[in-house]
């Protein structure tokens, strides 16, 4: 299932550092390469800088040395309204607008990039089959709708301009496990659709082996090692191992389940 | 004879002077949230702006009325109608409530809310209009509602350079020591009040982001 890279890879991190005004570094010497239609899972502590990587793909951040490419152009050097808007981006806090409604949360970008209400109403009415939400919740306003519902809307919602990059920020962690569970699976299935270039987010390795095709491991500002999910559990490279044992069994057996 | 005797007796010049009353607050209410609500949106938006700009608008505050209004007088083109200074000093002492508020209300929306709009690639005036003020909205409309409550109160006292309104009663009936008529300034400018203070807080919870 894994795709191979085709051309430039999707996004490209050169001697990236990000250094924070006070001058504390949290992120330094990143190289990276994010091919397109794979999922790259950041994996790491808090504070290890996995954020600071994924803001710095949409521009939130800017890299204090080095440069970050997506698709083939330097983020510092393109439209930043443009380059935002061709990225979907998901968080843990979900961020939907509150007094907007479902349908109006979902089509807001393509609003404002000026489609016509017709097809907007197409899209969101597709983007919530997709997510799999019933097309009555679409009237709803975030406040009325549970976590899990929620955090669908906020992935149909990045995918409403149907960006080649989608950006997920611990989307499901402050979910209940079972919900979790349900999303990562449907993730996965989405994911084997769509094809996207996803850059994921998260504490998890059970999630990170079930949902990536690399493993992203960071620690302290640092890229420790990239792997796939089954040399994850083979490395010798002591943090990864360290995470392996630490997860124990259940991250194998997940891992297994992923690929099923 | 009794105050509301009185009222009806000199209905028209109540409703005169009433009419002047809500001449001057309402203009002054105009005034201060064109001015206050961008000010508001500068300090929450740039901290550096905030502290000169809620600082000098608590300063305002804290001038007596009776003082600001006897500053004020000496001033060209302002200082040749008592209205026009009535009206300037009750637009500064409205300020404060509107930078606050407005301030308070941008700062107080989820910075979850205002990072996934920038994510989505919201442009800043996109982002101010469609999420930020809509949801202070509330906020910066209580703001409002303390200004105009306040500024009813304090145009009684802009009768003392002559700009009319229902002080006029107020300081008439002081000089001659009648009760029924500082009443009849004073209980159309309290009715005045509550039902601004009424609407207003109904707006405000209509308005109220769920």
């Amino acid at each position: 299932m894994k795709p191979t890279a085709t051309g430039s890879p999707a996004i490209a991190f050169r001697d990236v550092a990000y250094t924070l005004p006070g001058g504390q570094p949290l992120l330094s010497g990143l190289n990276l390469q994010i091919d397109r239609g794979e999922t790259l899972v950041l994996l790491g502590r808090s504070g290890s800088g996995k954020t600071t990587t994924l803001k710095l793909i949409n521009r939130l951040l800017i890299p204090s040395a080095g440069e970050v490419i997506v698709n083939g152009e330097p983020t510092a050097a393109s439209d930043v309204i443009r380059l935002r808007r061709s990225i979907g981006y998901v968080i843990q806090e979900v961020g939907l607008f509150p007094h907007f409604s479902v349908e109006r949360n979902i089509g807001l970008v393509p609003r404002i990039e000026g489609w016509p209400a017709e097809r907007i109403q197409q899209r969101v009415d597709e983007l919530l089959r997709m997510v799999g939400l019933e097309s009555q919740i679409a009237s709803r306003y975030p406040h009325q709708l549970s976590g899990g519902q929620r955090q669908r809307v906020g992935v149909a919602r990045a995918l409403a301009a149907d960006p080649a990059i989608l950006l997920m920020d611990e989307p499901f962690g402050a979910l209940d496990a079972l919900t979790r569970d349900q999303l990562q699976r449907e993730f996965l299935a989405l994911q084997r659709r769509l094809n996207k270039t996803v850059v994921f987010v998260t504490h998890d390795l059970r999630e990170a082996l079930r949902l990536g095709s690399r493993i992203a491991l960071m620690e302290a500002g640092r890229l420790i090692t990239v792997l796939s999910p089954d040399e994850f559990l083979q490395s010798r490279e002591p943090l990864a191992a360290a995470y392996a044992q630490a997860f124990g069994e259940s991250a194998a057996s997940a891992a297994n389940r992923g690929k099923s | 004879m009794n105050v509301f005797h009185f009222i009806l007796q000199n209905h028209e010049q109540v409703l005169e002077l009433t009419l002047e009353h809500l001449w001057m607050v309402g203009v002054s209410t105009v005034f201060a949230v064109l001015i206050g609500i961008p000010l508001g949106i500068l300090s929450a938006h740039r901290p550096v702006w905030n502290k000169p700009v809620l600082g000098t608008a608590n300063v305002i505050q804290t001038i007596p009325s009776l003082a600001l209004f006897g500053f004020l007088l000496p001033l060209p083109w302002l200082g040749d109608r008592a209205d026009r200074l009535a009206i300037l000093a009750l637009t500064l002492y409205a300020l404060l409530p509107v930078i606050r508020n407005t301030y308070t209300g941008i700062r107080g929306v989820d910075p979850a809310v205002v990072e996934a709009g920038r994510g989505m690639g919201l442009t800043g005036s996109q982002l101010l209009f469609q999420v930020e003020l809509p949801l202070a909205l509330s906020v910066i409309l209580s703001g409002v509602r303390v200004a105009v409550v306040v500024s009813v109160g304090l145009a009684t006292i802009a009768a003392a350079i002559g700009a009319g309104g229902l002080g006029e009663f107020i300081f008439r009936g002081l000089a001659m020591v009648n009760n029924q008529l500082i009443l009849a300034g004073a209980i159309p400018a309290a009715v005045l009040a509550l039902s601004a203070d009424f609407g207003l807080g109904w707006l405000e919870r209509r308005l109220q982001p769920r």
